[in-house]
């Protein structure tokens, strides 16, 4: 496992192996956060914080983990890391604390830092577990601000709360796309970008399923 | 080391009990170290939102300028039966900003359930003391902002309402918390809408107690001569728009604050609590 370099470990997620668009886990939150893209940006920091610290503390103990409750552990881990990213966020950025209000607490259930623990962190050493943890935090971080950057502003006219397009309510041109806030429009927006992915990178398309049989036309007789 | 076996009975006791010793520690000491910088936060975010409320800033402000702001105003509790001010020890705290209104809201012993019929606001249970803040001038009562809440179409919506020393005229309404669609019933928090609150008038003096202040369908008329009691509504937000005349409706009747109000405009609010 040693062979793999630092740089693959830490930009393959981003495009190649993004946990979102390729691996479609971690969609909840990005459905929740992404009405502006203050809120994306800093969810997306504390995402990848919270992967790259727990990765980093599971991989210096995984030789110590009991296999049977090494689940626990990890959750254990990952619990009081983002407890502790919540408590910061408290007290240094209330203002977007209060926004992301319960989604900060529901990393601890985003799939992207539990995947990475079980799947990475357990079979390899504690500095490339940590550059993995960064790197999947920045393939979500990547989505993140895309998704929040098309949202706020089709949305709501701006970017990090300055007005972009002026809005026909306050004397603009631009009358707003009211669904781009709500949480439906995530879905089409990561949808959208999926497609876009796998038409660029067209190996990330998975094999189909099954096959419908071939239409065939049998006369009665 | 070599004795060690991880996966026997007393292994896992032991690295269990070893991670949660070290996970407690990491969680309980971020929690006191930075809990005296959250209270500040959140205290700072009640009193920027009544300041808002009364006009008194606008736009960006810094932290030092909401505290000095608030210098200037005096948190009191009401007695909504009754509209006279009490003492914080009636409450079981020292000083009336420590007292938790929407606590309160919750303890049978300091609030009351609401039947539907006198339910307008959609609040379900209210409580019995509500907390008041009041700006005096020579004194004389120069404004006071009273909180108000009630049901939208999604959530409760929860502002304040700043009324000038008549105790009639509006200075300002806001809400700090809610959770409206964006764009139609979101639209309370518009700048635009808000600035046709300030001279408004809750209620017609002349005419019963009341209060007519109210949100139409569309513009207000000018020439219309309640104009001074309407409010245009929000496009495409009518059960919002319906919810915020209700909750005006309510906060300012007799289960409200109009007992405490009327105290006011006859001068017999009992300013020595």
């Amino acid at each position: 496992m040693s062979k793999i370099s630092a740089k693959k470990i830490l930009f393959e997620p981003i495009f190649t192996n993004n946990p979102i668009a390729l691996q479609i886990i971690g969609i909840c939150s990005a459905l929740a956060v992404t009405t502006s893209l203050q809120l994306s940006v800093v969810m997306a920091i504390a995402v990848c914080l919270v992967t790259a610290f727990s990765s980093f503390a599971i991989a210096l103990i995984r030789t110590q983990i009991p296999t049977s409750i090494r689940i626990i552990v990890q959750m254990t881990i990952i619990a009081s890391l983002v407890i502790v990213v919540d408590q910061v966020l408290k007290a240094y950025a209330y203002e977007v604390s209060k926004q992301l209000s319960v989604f900060v607490g529901l990393i601890i259930t985003n799939c992207i830092v539990m995947g990475r623990a079980e799947a990475f962190a357990m079979q390899n050493g504690p500095i490339p577990s940590f550059l993995d943890g960064i790197g999947n935090g920045l393939g979500y971080g990547a989505v993140l601000v895309f998704v929040g950057t098309v949202r706020e502003l089709l949305g709501a006219g701006k970017l990090f709360g300055v007005e972009i397009l002026p809005l026909v309510n306050d004397g603009g041109w631009y009358v707003p796309n009211g669904l781009l806030l709500l949480p439906p429009s995530a879905f089409f927006i990561i949808g959208l970008m999926i497609w876009g992915l796998r038409t660029w990178k067209p190996s990330q398309v998975e094999a189909p399923d099954y096959k419908p049989a071939a239409h065939r036309v049998k006369e009665a007789f | 080391m070599s004795s060690f076996r991880k996966d026997s009975v007393f292994g896992t006791v032991v690295v269990a009990l070893a991670l949660c010793l070290v996970c407690s520690i990491i969680v309980a000491s971020a929690a006191v170290l930075l809990k005296p910088t959250q209270l500040r936060n959140s205290e700072l975010n009640v009193k920027e939102n009544i300041l808002r409320a009364a006009n008194l800033i606008s736009g960006q402000v810094a932290a030092e300028e909401i505290e000095q702001k608030f210098n200037l105003i005096t948190p009191r509790i009401v007695d909504l039966e009754t509209g006279e001010y009490v003492e914080p020890s009636v409450v079981g705290v020292n000083t009336a900003i420590q007292y938790d209104q929407f606590k309160a809201a919750k303890d049978p012993q300091l609030s009351k359930g609401l039947s539907s019929g006198e339910d307008l606001a959609g609040i379900k249970r209210r409580e019995r003391y509500a907390t008041v803040y009041t700006i005096e001038e020579d004194g004389k009562l120069d404004r006071v902002i009273l909180p108000v809440r009630g049901y939208g179409l999604w959530s409760t919506l929860y502002g304040f309402i700043a009324l000038q020393g008549d105790a009639n005229t509006v200075i300002g309404l806001g809400f700090y918390q809610h959770a409206e669609t964006p764009g139609l019933g979101g639209e309370v928090d518009n700048p635009n809408w808000k600035a046709q609150w300030p001279g408004k008038k809750i209620y017609d003096l002349e005419e019963g107690r009341a209060p007519e202040i109210h949100l139409v369908k569309g513009s207000v008329r000018q020439d219309d001569p309640n104009a001074q009691y309407q409010v245009d509504g929000l496009a495409g937000a009518t059960l919002t728009s319906r919810g915020i005349t209700n909750l005006l409706k309510y906060w300012m009747g007799t289960e409200g604050f109009q007992k405490y109000l009327e105290r006011i405009r006859a001068g017999e609010a009992n300013s020595n609590v």
